[in-house]
């Protein structure tokens, strides 16, 4: 018989890996994109994988809520924050090519590296998956890393604002892996609080573009001490 | 007393919506209204023995979330009284109009978003009332439309959003620990998590507690993830800097206590407490030494902010029940004190047009109210007698001596001291030194500054002074039995030893 460690992957097990990898994946890419419209699309494909996570758990495992999960996260983050964010971006069309702090070579590669901790550790708790792979959570957590590398690697108001929303939708994936089973309220007061964060960022977003003309945050630096 | 803390839930978020509306002056009184109402609806609870549910259960509050709601309505309420004052101001009225109904409809609901934390029983409800103080006080702070102030609501919303993303990851995980204990879709309440405490998972525990003081202590102001506090806190309106510094810290210091009760439970005092030590000691050495090369007189009493929840952090550390009263008073007393602090500073500036204590000179020749109970407020800081501050740091040190915590004690003696000596020396010498005379000035007549005219900006502001500094001396000198019983009471849920 072969052991369970060898035992190839369930179909349902296999195509959920794939989904989350996807969702890494695509945080690599809003790393280095060098536009932020760009950055903003690949938040809504990320986006758009994470509804599409919730809906294949939802069918294949038969659980109600997680499709109402899907829902509110497939209008809200792949349709409404991006529609928002391009929105406000209307009046600044200058691109971010100079906004990395560092090259995207080592970015990338400190964001592998960052990426393998993340798996590692989470490998080595004991942490119980109810429906989906443990190797979910380790991805999730790969991806709320760089998550954090993309807001403080990039120094522009745009690509700090997605680097904040890609990390709820990281949260998401862990909270599906771990936490399928919180209440729905407690769900839809995430979705609402995400909305609310997207507008007070838009409006701040607009008020450094409107005073300083450009998207960057180098130019906060008054305030020291 | 279940319709209370319903009340709480729909008064001030009523207000806030009725704040868009209405002239400016009924927004005034009912933000008054509505700050006293939450207050005396809080104070009630204080003295209930038992806990009190509302809303099916959604609503819950102990003798811990009591202090919390007490600390955080009696700010809210002190700041309806300061604000009347502070906003009225000369100059375009529909600019006022569009200025003043953003201002209170912000200001309502970030102090209902903050009473509503401790009022809800559940840890993601706990996290998303969190995540709305947030992005209300980030509007808040950048409502005066200033390049500082764009900047330090940036840096605020962005530090603040990424600690409360670990928060909420956090959350998650203390919520699949409990999954290993109580199954699938169990109920996410205090009690039930508290009461499986002891079959939970130690090391994913462990994890969520650790996850959580981060995160939460983000917004709390704890090294070294404390860099947006003083900018924030400098640059926003006077009336949102005191809320921030004495209710929203406190808020999240609450939350951060939610774990450590869990935390507490299933793996026992050490690693709970610890972990605290560990941030709260780093916090209040920065603190000691950033407060004494401070010359902005907001930045000043940030680094106290960060100061105090420090002592905060250190004080849980200390196992004896007599450190966590302490703590819990503390929390109280910050909150009156910073308060007073800040609403002094908000006179100063608007009289003195300056926030850099280079330049702040006389303040108690031509403030005669809020000059003296401004170094009052920062003396009650610096933990004088009689005030509650002192108190509360007396009951935290001879809590620590008492559970054999000697070095850590010693180490917290040291470095108050040490911020006593920053935050005292520079902001009594700005207050007492005498307005130089203009005469003596060099440059002609029509060159020189006018020097600033004797008399208060306003008795609202004074008013709410004053009541700041009653609240500190009783809490100093003889707190409500009451209260006291509340205290005690919290600070054996939270696992203090008798």
């Amino acid at each position: 018989m072969m052991p369970a460690l060898l035992a190839p992957p369930s179909t349902f097990t296999g195509t959920a890996e794939a989904i989350t990898l996807l969702v890494l994946l695509s945080e690599f890419a809003m790393l280095r994109a060098p536009l932020s419209r760009s950055q903003i699309r690949l938040y809504a494909f990320q986006s758009l994988v994470v509804s599409g996570l919730a809906f294949y758990v939802a069918a294949d495992r038969h659980i109600g809520d997680l499709y109402a999960v899907g829902t509110f996260s497939f209008l809200l983050k792949v349709i409404v924050v991006p529609a928002v964010i391009l929105r406000l971006l209307k009046d600044a069309p200058e691109d971010l090519a100079g906004s990395h702090r560092l090259g995207v070579a080592s970015m990338v590669l400190i964001a592998i590296a960052i990426s393998v901790f993340g798996l590692f550790v989470v490998a080595s708790l004991p942490i119980a998956s109810i429906l989906l792979p443990k190797a979910e959570l380790g991805l999730a957590t790969a991806a709320i890393l760089v998550s954090f590398l993309l807001v403080i690697m990039r120094s522009d108001v745009v690509s700090q604002a997605v680097g904040f929303f890609s990390l709820e939708n990281g949260v998401s994936v862990a909270s599906l892996a771990i936490a399928s089973g919180l209440s729905l309220v407690a769900e839809v007061a995430f979705f609402f609080d995400l909305l609310v964060a997207v507008v007070v960022l838009g409006v701040l977003m607009r008020l450094h573009h409107g005073r300083a003309r450009t998207l960057s945050t180098n130019e906060m630096d008054r305030l020291r001490g | 007393m279940e319709w209370i803390l319903t009340a709480i839930l729909v008064v001030p978020f009523a207000v806030s919506v009725l704040s868009w509306w209405v002239p400016r002056r009924v927004a005034e009184a009912l933000t008054l209204g509505s700050g006293v109402a939450t207050f005396v609806l809080a104070w009630t609870l204080v003295g209930s023995t038992k806990p009190v549910n509302a809303l099916g259960g959604w609503l819950r509050t102990d003798a811990l979330s009591t202090v919390f709601l007490v600390a955080v309505a009696f700010l809210y309420a002190l700041t309806a009284i300061f604000a009347i004052g502070y906003l009225r101001r000369s100059g375009d009225p529909s600019e006022d109009r569009r200025y003043s109904r953003r201002y209170y409809a912000g200001l309502n609901l970030f102090c209902w978003a903050m009473a509503v934390a401790p009022l809800v029983d559940n840890l993601a409800l706990l996290w998303v009332a969190i995540e709305i103080t947030t992005v209300v006080s980030a509007l808040l702070v950048a409502i005066d439309d200033t390049e500082g102030a764009t900047e330090a609501a940036w840096k605020y919303v962005i530090i603040a959003s990424l600690g409360l993303g670990i928060a909420l990851f956090a959350t998650i995980i203390m919520y699949s620990a409990g999954t290993a204990a109580l199954g699938n879709g169990y109920n996410f309440t205090y009690p039930v998590l508290l009461s499986a405490a002891a079959h939970l998972p130690s090391s994913v525990v462990r994890l969520a507690d650790l996850l959580a003081v981060l995160g939460f202590g983000t917004k709390m102001g704890l090294f070294p993830v404390h860099t947006w506090l003083p900018d924030a806190h400098s640059e926003a309106p006077t009336p949102v800097s005191a809320l921030l510094s004495g209710a929203l810290l406190a808020v999240s210091f609450y939350a951060i206590l939610r774990f450590f009760q869990i935390t507490e439970r299933a793996l026992g005092p050490a690693f709970p407490r610890n972990v605290l030590l560990a941030f709260g000691l780093a916090s209040l050495a920065l603190a000691a030494l950033y407060v004494i090369i401070q010359r902005d007189l907001k930045r000043l009493l940030a680094y106290s902010s960060v100061e105090h929840m420090g002592i905060l952090a250190i004080g849980m550390s200390f196992s004896a029940v007599l450190a966590v009263v302490g703590v819990l008073l503390h929390v109280l007393a910050h909150a009156a004190a910073k308060g007073t602090a800040f609403f002094g500073a908000g006179s100063v500036l608007r009289k003195l047009r300056t926030k850099d204590m280079a330049r702040i000179r006389g303040v108690i020749d031509v403030l005669p109210w809020t000059g003296p109970m401004l170094v009052l407020a920062v003396l009650a800081l610096s933990a004088m007698p009689p005030f509650g501050i002192f108190r509360s740091e007396f009951l935290i040190v001879a809590g620590g001596l008492s559970s054999g915590s000697d070095w850590e004690a010693a180490i917290l003696v040291g470095l108050v001291t040490l911020a006593f000596l920053g935050l005292s020396w520079y902001a009594t010498r700005s207050m007492m030194t005498p307005v130089l005379d203009p005469s003596s000035l060099q440059g002609s007549a029509a060159t020189r500054p006018a020097p600033p005219t004797r008399g208060e900006t306003s008795w609202w502001m004074v008013s709410s002074m004053v009541l700041g500094l009653i609240a500190l001396a009783i809490l100093g000198i003889h707190p409500p039995e009451d209260l006291a019983h509340l205290l005690y009471r919290a600070a054996l849920e939270l696992g203090a030893r008798r």
